[in-house]
């Protein structure tokens, strides 16, 4: 009888139904949640610890008559004072753009990312059509090219830092060949110490980028290859115009990546330079660890990485309406 | 002598200690050579009453380990025992009831009476109730010179601040950084703070750090100090070093003139086989004003469930303070003593002059005892930028100055 009975909508598919529950109660609890959480708590005036937004009897607004609070029967979990002073409002806020390091943090992303999607996009894909020319060792070539990426960060940053210091580095290796008046010390210049940073992010990045656009070309039919050659056309406007525009899948799999990698550079600033000299390599992702662990400012930190945030969504949520929107439409 | 007497001391512990033995984790941030030395006798100390010291050294510095004791404590699986330096890091954690009052053992042993200078254990006091033990006192008025770098420049070593600055183009002419200066945030404001109290005097200081005035900040003396950090950042400006203790070696080998540090930089002069008064001279207070600052290091308790493990912790706190303790363990930090009723007879020149500053009273809170860590956090912002950055002028940073100290808590 039950078999005859027409299944109710919500149990259709149920095992992948179920299957699915945890995937979806991480997706709102740990992703969505916890970024939530720390919006939240970027209103506060949190220190060491988060401090609660409210009292629970302002919150649902029970009034507590006077003999029980007296009483002391009803026990606050936590001490008024604490209250009191936890809603800040937009305090925090005015605070970090009031900070000259924030400031300058906000710069230097700007600059590191502008030149870093575009450098390991030419570079990656330059790198990956000239390994494409069918042409010997190339297993061994990508294998050279790609292993920086085996690196972490951190390590990175240190050999590049020996490598740009002057004492040790390139500088002084040009000055040994007779070139005494070289000079050539990123890291210890203000005003460059940006694309010191940016060297480093490159080297390390740039493997990756070219597996990816290789895998791209790979992609791509031999047959159109032959079918260009037949027509004359030259290979550098085969590439440009017919074989660029096929990649896009994988142009924007590579952008996601270089993006997201731009937004979070901390490791590499702190190993090459701390953030120095003075200030001037400073980066959104270190000013929130900064605050959250060594100055004790989990509401500054919170106001920071919210604004981080919403960097990332100012840029994700259009290109994510034109790419997926658009396509239902059409 | 001295082993019989640690010996006694030992078996004197050991017979006073029940008879249950616990492991206790301690964990802080000494990892150079000196530093571990001196750990390894609180460890062996504790280790003769029967207990286990089990080492938790966390390598990076306080900036690093810090937040993992915390993230520790406060996620539940708290140590027995941590460091923290003296002052307000570990306040909230106290305030959220995360720590053990010590307040029992301190009336026992009467640490009120022991602990000079008693800030130190207001330091450590909240409401009345006390949570830490003070273990040593550093402080950061020192000017430490290269009698070498001024011998090749064919000056005298100074002998005050003015001085110093006088000799400044005589070493620059002979190739030599005046002022060796690491490129750490804590170096600049630290140094900017030695300025302060050497060359304005203890009373203003305590105004800025402790008051928190914000006119007394933009006024006319701390103008005159902003000058000073002005002439500073001049003689530094060549100085391109990361680490403090870089710097300290640029003054070792006498490539660069002299440093402003702590006292801890002592222990590299040490290392280098470097004799006090013949290789190096230390001016405490600059050689204007003779005042030192308390800073230094404490151990906080977190409250543990097992019972043994806290009987353990009381025993470790108590065996801190016990004098052949502190001794030993403070000849090889190259730091000061909490309590000043010990002989430190084996102390060299430099330190000697710290403990005679020390037993003369001239003393003042560090600014970790006075403001949080987010003020401060935010002065060593401002002063890294300063000291690196030609173009701010000194009194646009005194305004900025002036406003953090007026917002701060």
């Amino acid at each position: 009888m039950a078999a005859n009975a027409r299944p109710i909508r919500l149990l259709r598919n149920l095992n992948a139904k179920i299957a699915a529950v945890p995937m979806i109660l991480t997706a709102l609890v740990v992703f969505v949640g916890g970024s939530m959480w720390t919006v939240i708590y970027s209103f506060t005036g949190s220190k060491l610890l988060p401090k609660k937004l409210l009292k629970w009897d302002e919150l649902f607004a029970i009034p507590v008559p006077e003999w029980i609070a007296k009483d002391g029967a009803l026990n606050f979990d936590i001490p008024v004072g604490i209250v009191s002073r936890s809603f800040v409002g937009l305090d925090q806020y005015e605070r970090l753009w009031a900070s000259n390091r924030w400031i300058i943090s906000i710069e230097n992303l700007a600059i590191y990312g502008a030149c870093s999607l575009v450098l390991s996009f030419v570079i990656g894909f330059v790198l990956a059509a000239l390994l494409d020319q069918k042409i010997r060792f190339e297993n061994t070539f990508r294998t050279i090219i790609l292993y920086p990426f085996a690196l972490s960060f951190i390590v990175t940053g240190l050999v590049w830092q020996w490598i740009l210091n002057p004492e040790f580095g390139i500088q002084s290796i040009v000055r040994g060949m007779g070139f005494v008046g070289f000079t050539f010390d990123p890291l210890y210049n203000q005003d460059i110490v940006i694309y010191g940073i940016l060297i480093a992010g490159l080297w390390q990045g740039t493997g990756l980028i070219m597996c990816l656009m290789l895998a791209g070309l790979r992609g791509i039919d031999e047959d159109i290859w032959k079918a260009a050659r037949v027509d004359g056309i030259p290979m550098w406007k085969t590439y440009l115009f017919i074989v660029i525009p096929m990649m896009r899948p994988v142009f924007i799999t590579t952008l996601v990546i270089i993006a997201s990698g731009i937004v979070r550079v901390y490791d590499l600033v702190v190993a090459q330079t701390s953030g120095g000299p003075g200030i001037s390599s400073e980066v959104p992702a270190k000013y929130v660890y900064d605050y959250m662990f060594q100055n004790q400012n989990l509401g500054q930190g919170f106001a920071a990485s919210t604004m981080m945030l919403l960097a990332v969504a100012v840029v994700i949520i259009p290109w994510a309406y034109l790419e997926f929107g658009g396509r239902k439409r059409g | 002598m001295k082993h019989i007497g640690t010996l006694l001391g030992a078996t004197a512990l050991c017979a006073a200690s029940s008879l249950s033995a616990a492991e206790l984790e301690v964990t802080h941030w000494w990892t150079s050579g000196g530093e571990a030395a001196a750990v390894a006798e609180f460890a062996k100390a504790f280790n003769a009453t029967g207990n286990k010291w089990v080492d938790g050294a966390i390598a990076g510095g306080g900036g690093t380990a810090r937040p993992i004791m915390i993230s520790r404590i406060t996620g539940g699986d708290p140590m027995a025992a941590t460091q923290f330096n003296h002052g307000r890091q570990a306040e909230e954690l106290v305030e959220a009831g995360l720590m053990r009052d010590l307040t029992d053992i301190a009336n026992a042993e009467g640490w009120a009476d022991i602990v000079h200078p008693s800030s130190l254990l207001d330091s450590c006091t909240l409401d009345g109730h006390i949570y830490c033990v003070p273990v040593n006192i550093h402080s950061w008025q020192w000017l430490w010179l290269s009698n070498k770098a001024f011998a090749d420049a064919g000056v005298a070593v100074p002998t005050s601040w003015d001085e110093f600055v006088a000799a400044a183009p005589a070493l620059e002419a002979k190739g030599i950084i005046p002022l060796a200066m690491g490129q750490q945030s804590w170096q600049s404001s630290g140094a900017f703070n030695v300025l302060m109290v050497s060359l304005a005097g203890a009373d203003l200081f305590l105004k800025v750090y402790g008051d928190h005035d914000a006119d007394v900040a933009a006024g006319a003396e701390v103008a005159r100090v902003f000058a000073a950090a002005d002439d500073a950042r001049k003689m530094a400006a060549n100085s391109s070093v990361q680490d403090w203790n870089q710097a300290t070696n640029l003054v070792i080998t006498g490539k660069a003139g002299g440093q402003i540090m702590g006292d801890w930089a002592q222990g590299e002069f040490q290392v280098a086989g470097q004799v006090a008064g013949t290789d190096y001279t230390c001016l405490p207070g600059l050689g204007v004003n003779e005042i030192i600052s308390t800073g230094g290091d404490a151990f906080y308790f977190p409250v543990l469930a097992d019972e043994e493990q806290t009987a353990a912790q009381g025993e470790l706190a108590s065996l801190m303070l016990k004098p052949e303790v502190q001794v030993n363990f403070n000849l090889k930090k190259g730091s000061l003593p909490v309590r000043g009723d010990i002989d430190l007879s084996a102390a060299n020149d430099c330190m000697k002059k710290g403990l005679e500053i020390l037993a003369a009273g001239n003393v003042i809170p560090d600014p970790n005892q006075l403001m949080s860590p987010d003020s401060l956090g935010q002065i060593n912002d401002l002063f890294v930028e300063f000291f690196n950055d030609a173009s701010i002028t000194a009194a646009d940073a005194q305004a900025r100055f002036a406003e953090i100290v007026g917002n701060a808590d």
